[in-house]
C-alpha cells in the first residue's frame, strides 16, 4: 500500500520508495571505489610497464574496465539513486513499481559484474565505451526498457501535474541513451563471445562517436544536469537563478550536442563538411553549457555564506566550476587547428578527467552527503571530514589535470617539430614517451589523493549510517489535491510542462534532428568512396589477428589514422583514405597515442622484429612502455571459428573470393606455415604455425598494404 | 556581394520571425509568472492546484 486516497479533502498521503534509492546509493559507493582503484593500477601501468603482470592484468582490457565502471557504474548508479530519490518528490509520487525497481537495481549490478569478468578476458566489440559484447548489450537495452517503463509509468500515475525542468532533463537521458546504445551495438554474432558490428570503417568511426560523444552529452550531462537543478535548490534552499533560463538551456543543449560527435574525428579522413559541421555545432555548445552552469552558481547569489558552512554546496559549487570548464575547454579542442594539437595526447585524457572527476564525482559526493542523511534519518556524521575530502579531491584534480594538459602539449609538440631541413626533430616515437613519463606518475598522485579524498567519504558515510535508527523509514507526505484551475493559466512551454508524452515526443523529436543529418548520408557510403581504389580484403589469417588485436585493445593505445596534417604524414605516411578501412570492423582508427599509428605499419619491419617486440617490448625498443604479450606465442589460433568471420564478413559486403569462403582454414594454415617457416630460419626455436602471434604478424603486415591510398 | 541581397531579406524576415513569436508569447500570458516552478519544487507538500484566495 504505498498511497491512501481522502477523496472528499482531496488529500493523498504518499510514502515514497527510499529503500530503492539507499541501495542505488551504496552501490554508487562501492563501484566509484573500484573504478577508482583500477584507475590507478592503469594509471601506474603506463609508467611501469612490468605491471602488466598476466594477460588479464595488461593495460589494453583493464583500461575499457576502468572506463566502463567509472560511466556505468559509478555514474550509471549515482544517477538511478538521484533520479529516483528527486523524481519521486517533484511528482509526489511513489515509484510505479517496487519490483521493477529492484528488477532495475539487481539487473544492473549484475551487469556491471559480467562486464568486470569478460573485460579482464578480452571479451570486447572493440569500440569505445561499448566493448562489452552482445549477449551484455542485449541485457543493457532490457534494463534500460525496465528503467524506462518504471520511470514514464510514475509519470503516468504522478500526483503533481507540473514536470520541473530536472524532469526534463532525466526523460531526455533516458530516451536518447536508449536510441544511441542500441544502434551503436547492432552487430552480427559470430559465437558467444565474439561479433561483428554491421557498420564498417568511416560508418562505424561516425555512428560510434555519435554514440562515444553523446554518451558523454546524455549518460555524464543531462542526467547530472537534471541532479544539479534539483539537489542544488534543495540543498541551498533556494529556488534556481532563473527558471526561464533553464527553458533555454534544456532545448538549446539537447538540440546542439547530439550534432558535435564528429568533433572526434577532426582532420582524419571524415569528409569536410561533416568536420565542420562539428565544429559549428560544438562551438556553439559553448552557449547552453555556460548557460546552464551559471544558472546553477548564481542560485547562490546572495547566499555565498553557505560556501565557508556546507560542505555539499561546496562540492556543488566546485562541480558546476569544473563543468564550466570542461565545457569551455571541448569547444575549444573542437576548433581543427586546436585539436591537431591535443588529438590523440593525454590533454584529451585530462580533459575527460576534469568532466569525470570533478563535475560527475563532486556532483554526486555532494548529493551522497545531502540524501544519505536523509535517507538514514540522522545527521551526516562529520562535517570536517567532508570538508577535507573537498580540499584534497580539489588537489587530486589539479595535479591530474595540470600533469595531463602538460604531458599532452609537451608531446603533442614534440610530435610535430621539425628541424630547418624539413625532417622530424623526434623520430623515434619512444623519445616523445620518455619526456612525459615523470608527468604519469604525477598523475597517478592525482588519482591516489583523489581516491585518499573518496576514502574519507566512506568512513564518514559508514558512521553516518552506523549511527542511524535501526527501523529505517521511507518519507511520507500529505498531498493536497483540489479540483480547482491554477491561478494562473497555462498557456505555451508552461502547458507543455503538464503534458508528459507530448515533452517526451518533442524532446525525441530534438535528439533526432543532429542524429539523421549526420548518420544517414554516409549509410549509403559509396558516395565517399572512390570505386577507382581497389582494396583486399584481410586474408582470413590475417583477419584471426585483426581479432587479437581487438581482443587485446591495441586500439586503447594504438590509432590506425594518419590525420591530414603535415606532421602526421612526415612520422607515418600518406594521410589514410576512407577506402583502406572500408571493410574494417570495428573501424579502429583510434583516439589515443600512446604508442605510435599503426595504420600503414606493414612492412616496416621484419617478422622476427615483430616476434621479438611482442614477447618482449623491451628487448627491441629499451625504454618502450608497451606491455609485453608472452601468451601469444603459446597460446593457439581457434582456426575453426574462421569460416563463420570470413562468411559473416562476406554477407556483410566484404569481397572474399570464392576459395577464401569455402577452405578457409585451410588457406589460413598454409599463410602461418610460411610465416612459422621464416621465423624457424631465423632462429626462433618453436613452431609457432597455429601460435596467435603468427595470425597477429600477418595482420600488422597487412596494415597499410591492402591498397587505397 | 551579391549574396548580400538574399542575406539582409533573410536576415529580415527570421528577425520579425522572432519578435512576432515572442509578443505572441508576451500576449499569451506566458511570462506573467516566471518564479512559481522555481519555488515550488522547494516544499515538500506541495498542493497542485491551489484555490484562488480573494483579496
Amino acid at each position: 500500500m504505498s498511497s491512501s486516497n481522502d477523496t472528499n479533502s482531496g488529500v493523498v498521503q504518499v510514502k515514497y520508495n527510499d529503500q530503492i534509492v539507499r541501495m542505488f546509493t551504496l552501490a554508487t559507493i562501492f563501484w566509484v571505489t573500484i573504478a577508482m582503484l583500477v584507475g590507478i593500477f592503469v594509471a601506474l601501468q603506463l609508467a611501469v610497464p612490468q605491471l602488466n603482470f598476466t594477460a588479464w592484468l595488461t593495460f589494453g582490457r583493464l583500461r575499457p574496465l576502468h572506463t566502463n565502471a567509472a560511466v556505468y557504474a559509478f555514474a550509471g548508479n549515482a544517477i538511478f539513486a538521484g533520479i529516483y530519490h528527486s523524481t519521486q518528490r517533484l511528482i509526489k509520487t511513489r515509484l510505479f513499481s517496487d519490483g521493477l525497481s529492484k528488477l532495475h537495481f539487481w539487473g544492473w549490478q549484475f551487469i556491471i559484474v559480467l562486464a568486470v569478468i569478460t573485460l579482464p578476458l578480452g571479451i570486447s566489440q572493440g569500440k569505445e565505451f561499448a566493448e562489452l559484447e552482445w549477449p551484455i548489450d542485449i541485457a543493457v537495452v532490457l534494463i534500460w526498457v525496465i528503467f524506462a517503463i518504471n520511470f514514464f509509468g510514475t509519470l503516468l500515475k504522478r500526483n503533481e501535474k507540473h514536470l520541473y525542468v530536472a524532469i526534463w532533463f532525466y526523460i531526455a537521458t533516458i530516451i536518447t541513451v536508449a536510441l544511441l546504445y542500441t544502434v551503436n551495438a547492432i552487430s552480427i554474432p559470430i559465437s558467444y563471445f565474439k561479433s561483428y558490428i554491421v557498420f564498417a570503417g568511416i560508418q562505424d568511426a561516425l555512428v560510434q562517436w555519435w554514440f562515444g560523444h553523446n554518451a558523454v552529452a546524455f549518460f555524464l550531462t543531462t542526467p547530472f544536469l537534471g541532479l544539479m537543478y534539483y539537489y542544488l535548490p534543495k540543498a541551498s534552499n533556494r529556488p534556481i537563478y532563473s527558471y526561464r533560463l533553464s527553458v533555454v538551456h534544456f532545448w538549446s543543449l539537447i538540440f546542439l550536442y547530439i550534432w558535435a560527435g564528429p568533433h572526434h574525428l577532426l582532420n582524419t579522413a571524415l569528409p569536410e563538411w561533416l568536420q565542420t559541421l562539428a565544429t559549428v555545432f560544438s562551438v556553439m555548445l559553448w552557449a547552453p553549457s555556460w548557460g546552464g552552469a551559471v544558472n546553477g552558481i548564481l542560485t547562490l547569489r546572495g547566499a555565498w555564506h553557505l560556501l565557508r558552512t556546507n560542505p555539499i554546496i561546496k562540492f556543488f559549487v566546485a562541480a558546476i566550476t569544473f563543468y564550466a570548464m570542461a565545457t569551455f575547454e571541448g569547444p575549444l579542442l573542437s576548433i581543427k587547428a586546436v585539436n591537431s594539437l591535443g588529438h590523440y595526447t593525454d590533454w584529451i585524457v585530462g580533459h575527460v578527467h576534469l568532466g569525470a572527476l570533478g563535475w560527475n564525482g563532486f556532483l554526486s559526493f555532494g548529493m551522497i552527503y545531502f540524501i544519505v542523511p536523509k535517507l538514514w534519518s540522522t545527521e551526516l556524521y562529520s562535517k570536517k571530514l567532508a570538508n577535507i575530502h573537498f580540499w584534497i579531491g580539489i588537489l587530486g584534480i589539479l595535479f591530474y589535470y595540470v600533469s595531463m594538459l602538460a604531458a599532452g602539449i609537451t608531446q603533442s609538440l614534440m610530435w610535430r617539430a621539425v628541424d630547418a631541413n624539413g625532417s622530424l626533430v623526434y623520430p623515434d616515437f619512444v623519445e616523445t614517451v620518455i619526456r612525459i613519463l615523470p608527468l604519469f606518475l604525477f598523475r597517478a598522485l592525482g588519482g591516489v589523493l583523489f581516491l585518499g579524498g573518496f576514502v574519507l567519504l566512506l568512513y564518514n558515510i559508514y558512521k553516518t549510517i552506523k549511527q542511524a535508527p535501526k527501523e529505517l523509514q521511507d518519507e511520507t507526505v500529505q498531498v493536497k489535491i483540489s479540483s480547482s484551475a491554477p491561478i494562473h493559466p497555462e498557456r505555451g512551454h508552461r502547458k507543455l510542462e503538464g503534458m508528459a508524452a507530448a515533452f517526451t515526443i518533442l524532446a525525441f523529436i530534438a535528439i533526432l534532428v543532429g542524429s539523421i543529418i549526420e548518420i544517414v548520408p554516409t549509410l549509403s557510403v559509396n558516395k565517399y568512396v572512390n570505386t577507382e581504389k581497389k582494396v583486399e580484403p584481410f586474408t582470413p589469417l590475417e583477419l584471426a589477428g585483426r581479432d587479437i588485436y581487438v581482443k587485446e585493445g591495441c586500439f586503447n593505445c594504438h590509432s590506425q589514422m594518419i590525420r591530414t596534417i603535415p606532421s602526421d604524414v612526415l612520422r607515418y605516411g600518406a594521410a589514410s583514405t576512407i577506402e583502406e578501412s572500408m571493410y574494417d570492423r570495428p573501424f579502429q582508427w583510434g583516439s589515443k597515442r600512446t604508442g605510435p599509428d599503426l595504420a600503414r605499419l606493414g612492412k616496416k619491419y621484419p617478422d622476427l622484429w615483430h616476434y621479438m617486440h611482442m614477447e618482449d617490448p623491451r628487448a627491441v625498443i629499451k625504454e618502450s612502455i608497451m606491455p609485453a604479450y608472452p601468451w601469444l606465442i603459446t597460446s593457439t589460433i581457434d582456426f575453426d571459428s574462421l569460416e563463420k568471420k570470413v562468411t559473416v564478413s562476406n554477407k556483410l559486403g566484404v569481397p572474399y573470393s570464392d576459395e577464401d569462403l569455402t577452405d578457409t582454414s585451410k588457406r589460413a594454415k598454409e599463410q602461418a606455415k610460411k610465416i612459422a617457416d621464416l621465423l624457424t630460419s631465423q632462429g626462433v626455436k618453436e613452431d609457432v604455425s597455429d601460435k596467435k602471434i603468427t595470425a597477429l604478424i600477418a595482420y600488422l603486415q597487412a596494415l597499410g598494404q591492402k591498397g587505397g591510398e | 556581394m551579391t549574396i548580400l541581397y538574399v542575406i539582409i531579406p533573410i536576415a529580415i524576415i527570421l528577425v520579425s520571425s522572432f519578435v512576432v513569436f515572442f509578443l505572441w508569447a508576451v500576449k499569451e500570458e506566458q511570462f506573467d509568472d516566471l518564479e512559481t516552478p522555481a519555488h515550488k519544487m522547494l516544499i515538500d507538500d506541495w498542493n497542485d492546484k491551489p484555490e484562488k484566495v480573494k483579496i
